[in-house]
């Protein structure tokens, strides 16, 4: 049936949907394209890791102290070839970054969607309740937005210690204030519309206009949100375990790895630091494009 | 005015207080401060006795008084590893990190302002999307490993620059300061540069959607109109307008890089306070971890505080609606 209608006016491969558009728009820019096929291949990369890295350099016996300090495309005394070098203990640099990078994606992802549920949470009730359960949420909210997001994550390790968990429960702590206040801006705005008016004189209940009706038209920003705040949580990952209060010497990270090789900058022996730090330059730059791009789509200032 | 400037106080006061029941919490209640400072091989009287010189055998919300009437005298414990006073440590360090701040603040103005204006003015030119392109690799850099880029390119293969410490200082009223002495300035370049790094971007997204926006209005076609100089309209009108969220969003920053500072000093061992909490947590301090979180959290307020106020006077209908309420 929906073939015979639109006969006569457009051929069905040129019907436009709004996801459609969506997707042109995105693609019209080769950059932003460039940086989702990044994106998407380091993470097909890191979740690969165990299976494509050369060795598995956290695993004690693959290691040959033999083969430490081995210079970008040296070769070990078995002739192993080592792309890009290997550090202190002859672990194979290539194969720590993709390990280090699974991690980064992993507390990167997992600390954003927690944080998401929260905040959206958080936001949601405020602005739907209002009065003072709205100035309670966005009071914490803002009190916890004025102080800088390494100086709360510092807080916290130092109180928790060190571990992925613990990270990650920071990471959660720092980000789901930001949700909280995207989502209650866009939902005040929502609010107002007649959808919402109308459902109210369906007497639908409150969690169904909440879950069907107001949250997925509050959606947008906070795409737009989280994007860089994945690049965010993995930049401060990096940054607390290279502190020494993030994740510890038993886990691959790539701050780790850049903290280790920061010992031997003097000595010249640059590719410990240079080259995990660069992966972590992609994986920030990449994800921050795409979430740049993002804003300059679901900006409706900027459609006008 | 003096309605407004009360209510702000008040407000930078329980922010503070509020504060100081987190802090008091989280290190006096989640931790035993008695398993740090006693001896592994201490026996129940000595635990007893180390329990009621310490007060921890009062009340928790008599501790908390104790806590705050400590605070309020500046006193807030000798330092476990350095035997002073740990407020003391913290105000011995400050000059060092208000200084790096205060010099990567000014390279974030100078630089960044420049930079946003022309990226607004050509939006669309190859340099306008050079420098925005580029203001999103600054956003990106991983602060520390920047750092050690720099040490690497600067200091290890040029070696024009010293790879960390604070060099010669000079003095002044008892305070050292690297940019008293021309010969410490070479050790305070690449410190600053790399905590200014990410302020850079965010001055020049700031002064070009400001300029975007700015050149579309009404008051910059009318000077055009008068037949103003192009020179003119940029330095005064748009200029004067861009200016407001810059110094909003720079005087907010300006806590957010003592906060971040903790990373730029353990790169260049830089000997400010970010660099002593980083210690301090690495042996367990906690006197001096207590001392930084106080005294950082009452320099935000400060800090948040003159930036409304400062704002108030640039933009007065924020004092209006704020007393209108």
């Amino acid at each position: 049936m929906a073939d015979v209608s639109i006969k006569g006016t457009l051929p069905r491969d040129q019907v436009e949907t709004p996801f459609a558009r969506f997707v042109a728009d995105y693609c019209s820019s080769w950059l932003a394209v460039a940086a989702l096929v990044v994106v998407v291949v380091l993470i097909t990369l890191s979740a690969l890791a165990p299976w494509i890295a050369p060795q598995n350099p956290y695993d004690l016996t693959q290691l040959s102290i033999f083969d430490n300090m081995l210079a970008p495309g040296e070769r070990s005394m078995e002739g192993k070839l080592y792309l890009l070098g290997t550090d202190d203990q002859g672990r194979d640099m290539l194969s720590a970054m993709f390990y280090g990078l699974k991690l980064s994606f992993f507390v990167g992802i997992v600390s954003t969607a927690v944080a998401l549920a929260i905040g959206i949470a958080a936001g949601i009730t405020a602005a739907y309740f209002g009065g003072r359960i709205d100035t309670v949420i966005m009071r914490f909210v803002d009190l916890q937005l004025s102080f800088p997001a390494i100086l709360i994550a510092l807080i916290l390790l130092a109180l928790l210690g060190k571990g992925v968990d613990k990270v990650i429960i920071a990471l959660v702590a720092v980000q789901w204030a930001y949700y909280a206040r995207t989502i209650r801006g866009g939902a005040l705005v929502e609010r107002q519309r007649e959808y919402i008016d109308a459902a109210r004189n369906l007497a639908l209940p409150s969690h169904r206009i909440i879950f069907r009706h107001l949250l997925p038209n509050c959606l947008p920003p906070l795409v737009v949100v989280a994007t860089i705040q994945v690049a965010h949580a993995i930049s401060l990952e990096a940054t607390l375990s290279f502190l020494g209060v993030g994740v510890p010497i038993t886990e691959p990270s790539l701050g780790l790895l850049i903290s280790n090789g920061y010992k031997y900058i003097l000595s010249g022996k640059y590719w410990i630091s240079v080259y995990p730090g660069l992966l972590l330059l992609l994986t920030i730059l990449a994800i921050n494009l795409v979430g740049d791009r993002l804003r300059d789509l679901l900006n409706p200032r900027l459609k006008a | 005015m003096l309605a407004f400037l009360i209510r702000r106080i008040g407000q930078s006061l329980f922010v503070i207080l509020a504060m100081a029941a987190l802090v008091f919490l989280g290190v006096f209640f989640i931790g035993n401060p008695i398993d740090v400072l006693l001896a592994p091989d201490a026996d129940q009287a000595e635990r007893a006795e180390a329990i009621v010189r310490l007060g921890l055998d009062k009340p928790l919300w008599q501790q908390f008084f104790i806590f705050l009437a400590d605070l309020a005298r500046g006193d807030l414990g000798t330092s476990f590893v350095h035997g002073t006073s740990a407020v003391g440590l913290i105000f011995e360090r400050l000059p060092a990190t208000m200084e790096l701040a205060f010099v990567a603040l000014v390279l974030a103005v100078v630089v960044g302002i420049p930079l946003g204006v022309i990226a607004g003015l050509k939006s669309e030119g190859f340099a306008g999307r050079s420098i925005m392109t580029g203001s999103i690799v600054g956003f990106s850099l991983p602060n520390f490993w920047f750092g050690i880029m720099l040490i690497l390119f600067f200091a290890v293969t040029l070696q024009w620059l010293p790879a960390g410490g604070r060099g010669p200082t000079g003095s002044l009223f008892g305070i050292e300061l690297s940019l008293l002495n021309p010969a410490g300035w070479p050790n305070l370049l690449m410190p600053a540069l790399t905590l200014a790094i990410y302020k850079v971007s965010l001055v020049i997204r700031l002064a070009y959607s400001g300029t975007r926006e700015a050149m579309l209005q009404d008051y910059v076609r009318f000077a055009r109109a008068k037949g103003l100089s192009r020179r003119r309209i940029l330095g005064v009108h748009v200029l004067k307008n861009i200016l407001i969220p810059i110094v909003t969003v720079l005087g907010l920053e300006l806590g957010s890089m003592i906060a971040f500072a903790v990373v730029t000093e353990s790169v260049f061992a830089w000997p400010g306070i970010g660099k002593l909490l980083i210690d301090s947590i690495g042996r367990l301090d906690r006197p001096v971890i207590v001392a930084y979180l106080m005294i950082v959290v009452a320099l935000f307020a400060v800090i948040n505080l003159v930036v409304d106020i400062l704002y108030s006077v640039l933009d007065p209908r924020v004092r209006l609606s704020d007393t209108g309420n």
